[in-house]
């Protein structure tokens, strides 16, 4: 990667306002917990945070937001497995179990 | 042997090639964390109870241990823009907290299992902790791999810098999005785990 001098000290300060933004959401997630809200209610804002939170990390300390093609292609299969691997294991909820017949 | 595209692209990805490499590793490494979280969602939806997180565990020392990963990812990707900088002497000082956050979140992690262990909480106890010790523990050995590659190029590895800076610089960024990921895992664990 080329960058000037003067580049990296942009990126720096995005760095500084990310750092900013994760200590803010972390201490939302954990005050929102003490809320004691219902379980469904709980783990969307539990997982929109950490989603958000995850994000910062991947596009700016990860440098996805200006990455090669050959990256996000990578990312794409990876999510695409990583769906598959959650759905098909979710799709266990609709076995039929068999329970065995005690006389 | 002289390794190819340490440095130079290649022509092909347009990237040198451990960059590739790591991003397929971390790829993998989705793939590993993922079967074992989805686990732990089918263990918790097909449970006829389950403990919330705040009940059993400990939350303060868990957003410590949240914020201190947190920071050493600033101080991970601040040592990568040192070296950009050419700035050696800051890179020395965050890579140094990078290492010392790595081994801080080690310590709070082992308090909190130590009294996990004396109320007598043991992966065998029940599956939320299987759940928590198996999750928590393999997350742990991740944070102990980065701690000793990073130790490596903050001391010996170092010695690159003088010779072939570029490619210390590139070995840098490599061991940085390795750390994130670790991070961002981590980012995940904490509400799921402690806070649900």
């Amino acid at each position: 990667m080329e960058h000037s001098h003067e580049e990296i000290k942009k990126h720096v300060r995005k760095y500084i306002f990310v750092f900013v933004a994760l200590m803010a959401l972390t201490v939302i997630t954990v005050v929102v917990s003490y809320l004691h809200l219902t379980i469904t209610t709980a783990v969307i804002v539990a997982l929109f945070i950490a989603t958000i939170k995850g994000s910062l990390v991947a596009a700016y300390f990860m440098h996805l937001i200006s990455e090669k093609k050959v990256i996000y292609i990578t990312l794409l299969f990876t999510v695409f497995f990583f769906i598959g691997l959650i759905v098909l294991t979710m799709t266990a909820f609709h076995d039929q179990v068999m329970i065995p017949h005690v006389s | 042997m002289q390794i190819p595209h340490t440095i130079e692209h290649h022509p092909e990805t347009g990237l040198y090639n451990a960059k590739v490499g790591i991003w397929l590793f971390l790829a993998s490494e989705v793939m590993l964390f993922g079967a074992l979280f989805t686990s732990y969602i089918l263990l918790r939806i097909g449970a006829p109870t389950w403990p919330h997180g705040w009940e059993e565990l400990n939350i303060p020392l868990a957003t410590v241990n949240t914020v201190v990963l947190i920071a050493s990812s600033v101080t991970m990707v601040m040592s990568w823009a040192s070296l950009m900088m050419k700035d050696f002497k800051k890179y020395k000082m965050y890579m140094g907290i990078t290492v010392l956050c790595g081994l801080i979140f080690l310590v709070i992690k082992a308090f909190e299992y130590g009294a996990k262990f004396e109320h007598h909480h043991f992966p065998s106890t029940n599956n939320f902790f299987a759940t928590y010790f198996t999750l928590t523990g393999l997350h742990g050995l991740h944070v102990i791999g980065g701690i000793i590659v990073n130790a490596y190029f903050w001391g010996p590895g170092s010695k690159m810098w003088k010779t072939e800076p570029q490619r210390f610089i590139n070995r840098i960024e490599v061991a940085g999005l390795y750390w994130h990921f670790v991070d961002l895992v981590w980012i995940f664990l904490f509400p799921s785990l402690y806070l649900l």
